[in-house]
């Protein structure tokens, strides 16, 4: 077998191409699709598809209550997929929370630590309240989902918000690390690869800082799971929020993993059916996690197929697919840096980021680069990318951003490329072609 | 012509990189809808596209002759795609010297040739009226590029608001 790229043959990425339906559909006048937007939801498996269908034509039945077959093979799939995907991030399952996406995932971090501060969970939950005179610490680099989160938790507890800045090339300031993060230092929250500058954030010195000081660290891993290998027990990390999307999952799913011991500790974010042992007419009494903090009925089908999802992943080989992207990261740098008059923000090289670039062109504006590259073709992600502050760093409202998967090609590099060098040109501006 | 060149054509391009009525008189820049209009018959409206981040502020200064209030002047200062700063341009052209409810009309209409998915308005009357206005036909085929063409008229129309001349 040839190797043309790292991590997979060209066989073995052909394979991989085959496996998405949608890949292969055609867009307005014939055009092929070159699909450079998996950073905001990647493409889904033929298998995925099926088992979401599956679960729908086979099992469907309410989990975790009803005395018949039906209920116990919907339960079966349904705690089958926690483990899978518990598996996958290097967890055990019952420190798996379903969670409708990442942000809600946080949001319910964010939350049970308000309700701790307000005195809910008791004397166990006292480690998570915080009040005046505490802090949260987030980075510059973070997505809206794991910033707003915590400055509406500081606004309701009185808690300070703070933030390690940025690096002229989109790194996390490391320097400003024993500055920021202090003995006041609650939660440290930050992001383990940024959607806009595809930054990897080094995980080991943040956590152990954090933990040094006595703070708990909040992983946003949503841009991360889909693309490198994932250990969280091994990272260290506290909780750490993902989405199912991304990884080649159902929309509606995502999940929280939160350490075992903490999870117990905390109270619930979301009440009501499911997650109950005893309620009177006064009050209640709550499950152990997971099961605590997934009141309602939860996205069975969903949650199942993302099992099979992590499951396709693991099959490929993370270690693999990280490769095969690295690969594409350094092309699709290459590309960006070939075409006068288009700007890098994030990291030049391709070492410690992902296949995730975003860019600028000088005198066009970003809406206007992605209809020219919509023209070709070739789908990106246009405007602030749900990272506001990440832009206002670096003195621009907007960017366009080009993010690869699994299954990204060479050939699609080039077809970036290609459309990319026609854009200043489309608008009458000199310095190309 | 591709979908492309009818989003982006000639006459669109021209104002993007020439516009008209852009600059906003000295301490107007970087106003907020609350802030205090410098005089009566004068209002500052700023408007975001919260999906793109782009942003307009626009002032419109109206005068009030013979009982009919009428536009006198329209600057703007903004960020934005083409698309959107080419209508706050065409917008600019379109008012000035008009009275409140040709605005009105004008707003009405273009608003309806942007929900119109690239058909235009089957209506000579109306894209007589339009003027420039009619070449945004094309982007109103894209559906995420027309809130960039009425960023800047929920600018204006704030902004008359805000100015007080409707109340009078």
């Amino acid at each position: 077998m040839s190797v043309t790229t790292d991590g997979l043959t060209s066989a073995e990425l052909a394979a991989v191409r085959a496996d998405f339906p949608l890949l292969a559909r055609t867009l307005r006048d014939g055009r092929p699709l070159v699909y450079l937007d998996s950073g905001a939801t990647a493409q889904k498996p033929e298998v995925v598809i099926d088992a979401e269908q599956d679960f729908y034509v086979q099992r469907n039945a309410a989990v975790h209550r009803g005395a018949h077959q039906l209920a116990e093979e919907a339960t079966e799939a349904f705690e089958d997929a926690r483990g899978k995907v518990a598996r996958f991030v290097g967890v055990d399952a019952d420190e798996l929370v379903w969670a409708k996406n990442a942000t809600e995932g946080i949001n319910l971090v964010a939350y049970a630590m308000g309700n701790a501060s307000a005195g809910r969970g008791g004397a166990a939950a006292r480690r998570f309240a915080l009040g005046p005179g505490d802090e949260i610490v987030v980075t510059e680099a973070e997505h809206h989902a794991n910033l707003v989160p915590w400055q509406e938790l500081a606004f309701r507890t009185g808690a300070t918000l703070r933030w390690l800045g940025l690096d002229d090339e989109g790194r996390i300031r490391l320097d400003e690390l024993d500055t920021v993060v202090t003995e006041r230092t609650r939660v440290l929250a930050f992001t383990h690869a940024s959607n806009v500058t595809g930054a990897v954030t080094p995980v080991e010195p943040l956590v152990a800082r954090a933990h040094e000081v006595g703070a708990l660290v909040v992983l946003d891993a949503c841009q991360s799971v889909p693309h490198l290998p994932v250990d969280l027990h091994a990272l260290g990390v506290d909780f750490a929020a993902f989405s199912g999307h991304k990884m080649y999952g159902p929309t509606g799913v995502g999940a929280l993993y939160g350490r075992r011991e903490l999870l117990e500790a905390l109270p619930p974010f979301l009440t009501g059916g499911s997650m109950v042992e005893i309620v009177t007419m006064t009050e209640t009494t709550f499950l152990p996690p997971p099961q605590r903090f997934e009141a309602g009925t939860q996205m069975v089908a969903q949650a199942v197929a993302l099992g099979v999802a992590a499951d396709y992943l693991a099959e490929l080989g993370m270690a693999n697919v990280a490769a095969h992207e690295h690969h594409v990261a350094g092309r699709l740098l290459e590309a960006v840096a070939s075409v006068p008059g288009v700007r890098l923000i994030g990291p030049h090289d391709a070492r410690d980021r992902l296949a995730t670039v975003s860019f600028v062109v000088d005198g066009v504006h970003a809406h206007d680069v992605g209809a020219v590259l919509d023209d070709k073709g070739v789908a990106v992600r246009v405007g602030h990318h749900c990272a506001q502050p990440v832009h206002r760093r670096f003195g621009i409202a907007a960017t366009s951003r080009a993010s690869a998967g699994v299954y990204t090609t060479d050939d699609e590099v080039e077809a970036f490329r290609e459309a990319l060098s026609g854009v200043r040109a489309f608008f009458g501006l000199e310095g190309d072609r | 012509m591709s979908a492309l060149d009818q989003m982006y054509q000639q006459v669109i391009l021209d104002h993007a990189k020439f516009p008209h009525g852009r600059g906003l008189p000295e301490g107007d820049e970087g106003a907020t809808a609350v802030a205090v209009a410098p005089h009566p018959g004068c209002g500052i409206s700023h408007q975001v596209n919260p999906t793109c981040g782009d942003e307009i502020t626009l002032r419109v200064d109206v005068s009030r002759a013979g009982g009919v209030a009428v536009v006198d002047d329209v600057r703007w200062e903004g960020q934005g795609c083409s698309i959107s700063q080419a209508s706050a341009s065409v917008l600019h052209d379109l008012v000035i010297g008009q009275d409140l409810a040709t605005v009105d009309r004008l707003s009405a209409t273009f608003h309806e040739l942007m929900s119109s998915r690239g058909a235009g308005l089957d209506d000579e009357a109306a894209e007589d009226l339009l003027g420039d206005a009619v070449a945004f036909t094309g982007s109103s085929k894209f559906p995420a590029r027309i809130k960039c063409a009425l960023l800047g008229w929920a600018a204006l129309s704030d902004a008359l608001i805000l100015s007080g001349a409707r109340e009078e």
